[in-house]
């Protein structure tokens, strides 16, 4: 019996069965939310900042009471809810910014000296479109104007001279 | 994989040993376990086989697999268990995510030597968290429990908390699950058997472990 005593002050904690179940019903709750914050930090990848980051919950790996792994369940909560809004926001605004190049080629005057870069719209690469007029002073007074779509990004030799 | 009589005298163990979890702890964390082989190997500088598997190793991992790596099945069961067990996974990095950093950050996966290399080789991958202790220190079998009151890492200042999750043998914690391992547990340019011990975790399937533990083994007894 002492030795079971002793077990029990080891462990320090509750040993009900419903605030064990509680607990691996938390766990689960914790695996679903990081599974789900992963999912969202792999898509706004390169594209924008998402929230992500709970801080520990303790200073060493330990068994988390019921308090402590329902914080961790509310920061992953928090963190998921703020993360996908930053993406939805992204989204959005790439969403526009593809809306915009598209009444951008079709009505170039409309969008005098306008710029949308390929980041701007969650694309790889270094590309943009800027609306520019043909034969630059005399085009501009015509009304001659077009989207003009840049070839990409620069050549590592030309970085390279430009370092030299 | 080496068998027969002549591998037993290498000191190869086909079958990984299994140790246990403190059953209240057990109870907490279903599918969480710990396994390892012993090996006959001499710490030191790897040998240019095992380098070459490094930098082929190095070759074959980009950065957007580091950031897909979170997804991936056993990675992602080591997060989920830090988180549980009170650790940031993005402070406090799981294994196989921390040096697919640092092979980002070092633009490959550095040589460290005799066992370091054998284990990051086998951590990379598979994914499966691995660790080296010096054998012959090892006093019966491989365990994980929680600190009892009093109790200390050899060559660590102040005792462990109540309730810190350890790796241990019968008499006493040899490392922190996750975390440092206790002085003179750690494998030594003088140790000569090894035991490289594999901590499963819920989500990470039994093969994944053997095969960790037996990429581990092979590379150090092949050196």
């Amino acid at each position: 019996m002492p030795a079971l005593l002793r077990r029990e002050e080891l462990s320090g904690l509750e040993t009900g069965i419903d605030e064990r179940d509680a607990r691996m019903q938390l766990r689960r709750q914790i695996s679903r939310l990081e599974s789900e914050l992963a999912d969202l930090f792999a898509r706004a990848f390169g594209r924008t900042e998402v929230p992500h980051r709970v801080d520990a919950a303790a200073a060493a790996p330990r068994v988390l009471d019921l308090g402590e792994l329902e914080a961790v369940r509310d920061s992953l909560a928090d963190r998921v809810a703020e993360a996908r809004l930053a993406l939805a926001e992204r989204e959005r605004a790439e969403r526009e910014g593809h809306e915009l190049v598209q009444r951008m080629l079709a009505a170039p005057q409309d969008y005098k000296w306008v710029r949308v870069s390929r980041e701007d719209l969650g694309l790889p690469g270094c590309g943009h479109w800027h609306s520019k007029p043909r034969l630059g002073p005399i085009g501009m007074l015509m009304g001659w104007w077009r989207v003009k779509i840049s070839s990409g990004c620069p050549l590592s030799g030309r970085l390279a001279a430009v370092e030299r | 994989m080496p068998t027969g009589p002549a591998d037993a005298r290498m000191g190869w163990e086909p079958a990984p040993r299994q140790g246990w979890v403190a059953p209240h702890i057990a109870s907490e964390f279903p599918g969480l376990g710990i396994a390892w082989v012993e090996v006959e190997a001499e710490p030191g500088k790897s040998p240019d086989g095992v380098r070459r598997r490094l930098r082929d190793l190095s070759d074959r991992t980009y950065g957007s697999q580091a950031i897909r790596l979170r997804e991936r099945p056993i990675p992602w069961a080591y997060r989920v268990f830090f988180r549980q067990i009170g650790l940031d996974p993005d402070r406090t990095r799981t294994p196989v995510e921390q040096l697919t950093l640092d092979r980002l950050h070092d633009g490959g996966f550095r040589s460290k030597g005799l066992p370091a290399d054998a284990l990051d080789i086998a951590i990379v991958e598979t994914g499966v968290a691995l660790r080296a202790f010096d054998a012959e220190r090892i006093e019966g079998k491989l365990c994980i429990r929680d600190s009892a009151p009093g109790e200390s890492l050899p060559g660590q200042s102040g005792e462990l908390a109540k309730g810190t999750l350890t790796i241990a043998d019968d008499s006493r914690p040899i490392g922190l699950l996750f975390g440092p391992t206790a002085e003179g547990h750690a494998v030594a340019p003088t140790s000569r058997r090894l035991a490289v011990a594999a901590i499963q975790v819920e989500g990470v399937p039994q093969i994944a472990v053997e095969e960790a533990l037996w990429m581990a083994a092979s590379t150090l007894e092949s050196a």
